[in-house]
C-alpha cells in the first residue's frame, strides 16, 4: 500500500508537469490523485468489483477537485485532469487491443466492454460530483436570499 | 485559451464575462472546438476566429481565467488587461521538453508499479516512456497529422519494451508498455468531452470525444503493431 500511495503521487503530479499545469498546483494534483487512487485500490482490495471501485474513485476526485478549485480560485479541470488519469483503464485497454492482435476476439471484446465500463463509471463519478457541487452552490444562494 | 485546451463552456462564460464588465451586455458567443464566433450585438460585425492547433496548456488557462476574473471584479483597465492577454500569448510552455521527458518516465515507471508490475520494470518503463513522449513531441514537429505522431510513438513504445525484454531487463512486458502508454493516454480530452456534453454543449463535447477516441485508436493501433513484431 506504501508504494501505491508514493507512486500514484508522482504520477498524478508528473502528469501535471505533462499538462503545463501552474507549478504551485503540482502538489495538489497529485494529492487529489493519489487520494482517488487508494479510495479505487483499497475498494477493489476489498473485493468491490472495479466498476464500482472506479466509480468511488472518479466521485471522490471530482469532489477534491471542487474544493481545491475554490480555495485556490482556479480553474477545475487542472486538477480534475491530473487526479482521473491514475483511474483511466489503460492497463484494461491494452489487454484488449493485445488480444485482438492476436485473433482472440472473444476476449478481446470482453475486456474491451469493460474497459469501455469503467470509462463510462468515470464519466459518471465526475458528474455526480459536478452536480452534488451545483446543488450546495444553489443551497448557499437561496439561504444567503433569506 | 481554447488552443491550451480549457472547456467550451468556460471559454465562452470568460468571453461574456469580459465583455459583461465592459459595458457590453447583449454579446453572444459561440464556442466549437474548432472554431470561435463571437459578436458584441445582432447587428454588429462578428468576429469569427478558426482554430486548428489543440494542445494542452493548463497554465495558460490559469493565467487568463485569473485576468477575466480581475477584468469582472474592476481592478484592470481594457489596456492592461489586452497587454496582459498579450503577454499570456507569447508565454513559453512553463516546463522544458527535458523536464517534461523526465515527468513522463516518471509517470511511466509509478504506473508500471500501480498496475501491479514489479520493481524490476520500473526503469524499462521509465525509459520507455520517456522516449515515446519525445517521440511524439518530435515526430508532430515533422507531421501535421496528430494522430500519425500518436501512432508512431506508441510503436516506439512497443519496440522498446520488447527490446527491453529481450535483453533480459524487466519481468513482465505487460506492464512496462502499459506504463510506457499512459502519458500519450487523451485523459484531458475525455474529461472535457464529458463536462461539456454536461454543461450541454452537445457539438463541442462529441467532437472532443471524437478526437479522444481516435486518439486512443492511434496508441492502440501504434502498440498492436509493436507487438505483431514479437
Amino acid at each position: 500500500m506504501g508504494e501505491q500511495l508514493i507512486t500514484s503521487f508522482i504520477a498524478a503530479a508528473g502528469f501535471g508537469v505533462l499538462f503545463n499545469a501552474p507549478r504551485n498546483s503540482l502538489v495538489q494534483c497529485g494529492l487529489v490523485g493519489m487520494l482517488g487512487w487508494v479510495l479505487y485500490f483499497g475498494l477493489a482490495a476489498e473485493g468491490t468489483d472495479t466498476v464500482p471501485a472506479t466509480l468511488a474513485g472518479a466521485f471522490l476526485v471530482g469532489g477534491l477537485s471542487q474544493v481545491c478549485a475554490k480555495y485556490y480560485k482556479t480553474p477545475v479541470i487542472i486538477f480534475n485532469v491530473s487526479g482521473i488519469i491514475p483511474l483511466v483503464p489503460g492497463g484494461l485497454a491494452y489487454d484488449a487491443m493485445r488480444n485482438f492482435v492476436e485473433n482472440d476476439y472473444n476476449l478481446a471484446v470482453q475486456l474491451a466492454v469493460k474497459a469501455a465500463l469503467i470509462s463510462g463509471a468515470i464519466a459518471i463519478g465526475l458528474v455526480f460530483s459536478e452536480v452534488i457541487n451545483q446543488i450546495i452552490r444553489k443551497a448557499g444562494r437561496t439561504r444567503a436570499i433569506k | 485559451m481554447l488552443q491550451s485546451g480549457a472547456e467550451t463552456h468556460r471559454v465562452e462564460d470568460t468571453m461574456q464575462r469580459m465583455a459583461g464588465s465592459f459595458g457590453i451586455d447583449t454579446s453572444q458567443s459561440y464556442v466549437t472546438p474548432t472554431g470561435i464566433i463571437f459578436s458584441i450585438d445582432g447587428t454588429e460585425p462578428t468576429n469569427f476566429l478558426r482554430i486548428s492547433e489543440r494542445s494542452t496548456d493548463l497554465h495558460k488557462v490559469a493565467v487568463v481565467n485569473n485576468i477575466s476574473r480581475k477584468i469582472s471584479s474592476g481592478v484592470l483597465s481594457i489596456t492592461e488587461a489586452e497587454e496582459k492577454l498579450q503577454q499570456v500569448e507569447g508565454n513559453s510552455p512553463t516546463y522544458s521538453l527535458f523536464f517534461q521527458a523526465v515527468a513522463a518516465a516518471l509517470v511511466s515507471g509509478c504506473f508500471a508499479i500501480m498496475f501491479k508490475g514489479s520493481w524490476p520494470d520500473f526503469v524499462p518503463a521509465m525509459a520507455a516512456g520517456a522516449a515515446g513522449f519525445i517521440a511524439m513531441v518530435r515526430f508532430h514537429e515533422w507531421v501535421e497529422i496528430r494522430f500519425f505522431a500518436e501512432f508512431l510513438a506508441s510503436l516506439i513504445i512497443g519496440l522498446v519494451s520488447i527490446l527491453f525484454i529481450q535483453v533480459g531487463i524487466g519481468a513482465e512486458m505487460d506492464k512496462i508498455i502499459i506504463g510506457a502508454v499512459m502519458p500519450l493516454v487523451p485523459g484531458l480530452l475525455i474529461t472535457n468531452a464529458v463536462r461539456d456534453l454536461m454543461a450541454g454543449h452537445l457539438v463541442a463535447g462529441l467532437s472532443k470525444g471524437a478526437e479522444a477516441l481516435l486518439t486512443a485508436f492511434a496508441i492502440g493501433a501504434g502498440i498492436a503493431a509493436g507487438i505483431s513484431f514479437l
